[in-house]
């Protein structure tokens, strides 16, 4: 897979002339494409340092751009514009216009870990990119995506309870992206499951939907837990310079 | 057999509770069937599995390290996770509270604040199911035990991606001879082949299956899901061995997501490695919960002289 320089070249940048000749030099063609010159003046100085501070991009100074990340990335053989090297090129440079072209797909990074595996450098390119769509999302530049809105709503389940019950999560996460239930291939799999099923284990698990699983005694865990998030929270919007009380 | 591993603790964590529950009857019956004795840990909770670590990655730790001081407290020395999440995230906190004074220092005071013993590095050792079968058991162990051979079975084995990476967090991978790969694992394929089934030449072994966003990027992990079915059966697999209830749901609902939605349809049949195991030793499919499974394999099965 290349490396995707071509990004910082955009298309309305190169200008070709069918017929043009300059100083009696003919420069017709695409053998003679121009590529207009660009001067960048809006460099973000703190991008870098503000994504340092959240978890995840502690390491992104390291990087040395040999592009293994983008290389081995899972989700870029699917999407050649999700190029985990190109973004942390960008952050480093401080070119928050060309880092904000590409903020509505940052967040799809699954997690695989193939980069952080090829990375000769130890940057955890995994963590920088959960950490640049938390940037993009405290910095009010996106809004809250998809991926997040599970993480809150699974994570919020296992502060309160100590465990997760997954149909509840599935629920949750539906309603609160207003996604029906009732998508015909979901319908399609647990109607086919509920055949097979015995009485018993179906008895079983409408039990846990009304009955949420839970860790016993698990009062002291979760306020300690509460107290961290809240603390953490107010440090991630302190590093990027936000106002502290508009935390959740 | 090697003795190592005849007793340990066992974390089946959340998604066998849930959507992974054929994953648990069979991992039960397998040691059952083996005279391996497992201890459920008392009161565990949610390893953090792939979503707390994006509200914060030390709560991760906490919460996992949390289940290693209970498996400590019970005496154990080591504990099995046949979850792929779970597994890597003990292995994940063992490795930060080994090696990140910060992680130690938020272990200790969440712990505190929570009255239990703080869990420190080095006291219980983190398995996974694979582990467990090969080491207790091994090879030769297995094949002196098989009552209904695999043979004829053409099985893909899929480990999807928390069960080599980030490589770090496996100290005890990539150790040369008898130690298990990060790049080329094969402690599923032994095993399985060992139980006489025909494992097939795949590639995409270590790829990853969206799980992480199974639900909120659900396209991306159709193509992702779809690309694994669609090469399995290019290899010529019948079934596609799974050893991580994520993946195992992900790959059933998104097979049939696929179908539905892209109009693509596969065939490839989806088992945990510890059902296709349990049915070796001559256990019924019901025993190891095929049933219990999203896609219906049974046909399969019969075919094959397993059920």
């Amino acid at each position: 897979m290349p490396i995707h320089e071509k990004s910082l070249i955009r298309p309305e940048n190169l200008i070709t002339h069918e017929h043009l000749e300059l100083d009696g030099v003919d420069v017709s063609g695409h053998w003679s494409t121009f590529i207009n010159s660009r001067v960048v003046t809006d460099y973000n100085e703190q991008m870098q340092e503000e994504i340092a501070a959240l978890p995840g991009g502690e390491f992104i100074h390291r990087c040395w751009q040999c592009g293994s990340c983008t290389n081995a990335c899972t989700v870029n053989a699917i999407n050649p514009d999700f190029n985990p090297r190109y973004w942390i090129y960008l952050i480093r440079m401080g070119m928050e216009d060309e880092l904000l072209r590409d903020k509505d797909i940052i967040w799809q990074c699954v997690s695989c870990n193939k980069c952080t595996y090829a990375c000769p450098r130890d940057v955890n390119p995994e963590g920088v990119m959960k950490a640049t769509a938390h940037w993009l999302e405290l910095k009010g530049h996106t809004e809250k995506k998809p991926s997040m809105t599970f993480d809150e709503i699974f994570s919020e389940q296992v502060f309160e309870t100590g465990k997760i019950e997954d149909g509840l999560v599935l629920r949750q996460f539906f309603a609160a992206t207003k996604q029906s239930l009732f998508q015909d291939w979901l319908v399609g799999m647990v109607r086919a499951l509920a055949f097979r099923l015995p009485v018993g284990l179906l008895t079983k698990m409408g039990l846990a939907t009304l009955f949420h699983p839970r860790t016993r005694g698990w009062g002291r865990a979760k306020a300690a837990i509460e107290e961290y998030v809240e603390e953490r929270h107010a440090a991630d919007r302190r590093a990027l310079g936000l106002d502290v009380q508009g935390a959740e | 057999m090697s003795g190592k591993y005849q007793k340990v603790a066992y974390y089946p964590g959340c998604a066998l509770e849930g959507t992974g529950h054929a994953y648990n009857r069979s991992t039960k019956a397998l040691g059952k069937a083996l005279g391996l004795e497992i201890t459920e840990l008392k009161n565990w909770n949610c390893c953090g599995a792939m979503e707390v670590k994006n509200i914060d990655p030390k709560l991760q730790t906490y919460l996992s390290a949390r289940n290693l001081s209970i498996a400590e407290d019970m005496g154990f020395s080591t504990v099995m996770a046949p979850c792929n999440g779970c597994y890597h995230n003990l292995k994940k906190a063992e490795y930060d509270l080994a090696n990140d004074p910060a992680s130690r220092e938020v272990n200790g005071r969440l712990s505190n604040k929570a009255g239990h013993k703080t869990y420190e590095a080095g006291k219980v050792e983190t398995i996974h199911a694979l582990d467990w079968i090969k080491q207790a058991i091994g090879e030769q162990g297995l094949k002196e035990r098989v009552k209904n051979s695999l043979r004829g079975l053409k099985v893909a084995n899929y480990y999807g991606c928390m069960y080599t990476r980030p490589r770090h967090i496996f100290p005890e991978k990539d150790r040369g001879p008898g130690s298990e790969s990060t790049s080329q694992p094969h402690f599923m394929d032994d095993l399985l082949a060992a139980a006489g089934a025909e494992n097939v030449e795949y590639p995409l072994k270590t790829a990853c299956c969206g799980g992480a966003h199974t639900l909120s990027d659900s396209d991306t992990s159709t193509k992702l899901v779809l690309n694994l079915l669609t090469t399995a059966e290019a290899c010529g697999a019948d079934v596609i061995a799974t050893e991580c209830p994520t993946c195992h749901t992900g790959l059933e609902m998104h097979q049939a997501r696929a179908e539905k939605v892209f109009g693509k349809k596969t065939s490839v049949k989806i088992l945990y490695f510890t059902q296709l195991l349990g049915m070796a030793l001559g256990l019924s499919p019901r025993k190891v919960g095929v049933h219990e499974n999203f896609s219906e394999s049974r046909d399969l099965l019969r075919a094959k002289g397993l059920a």
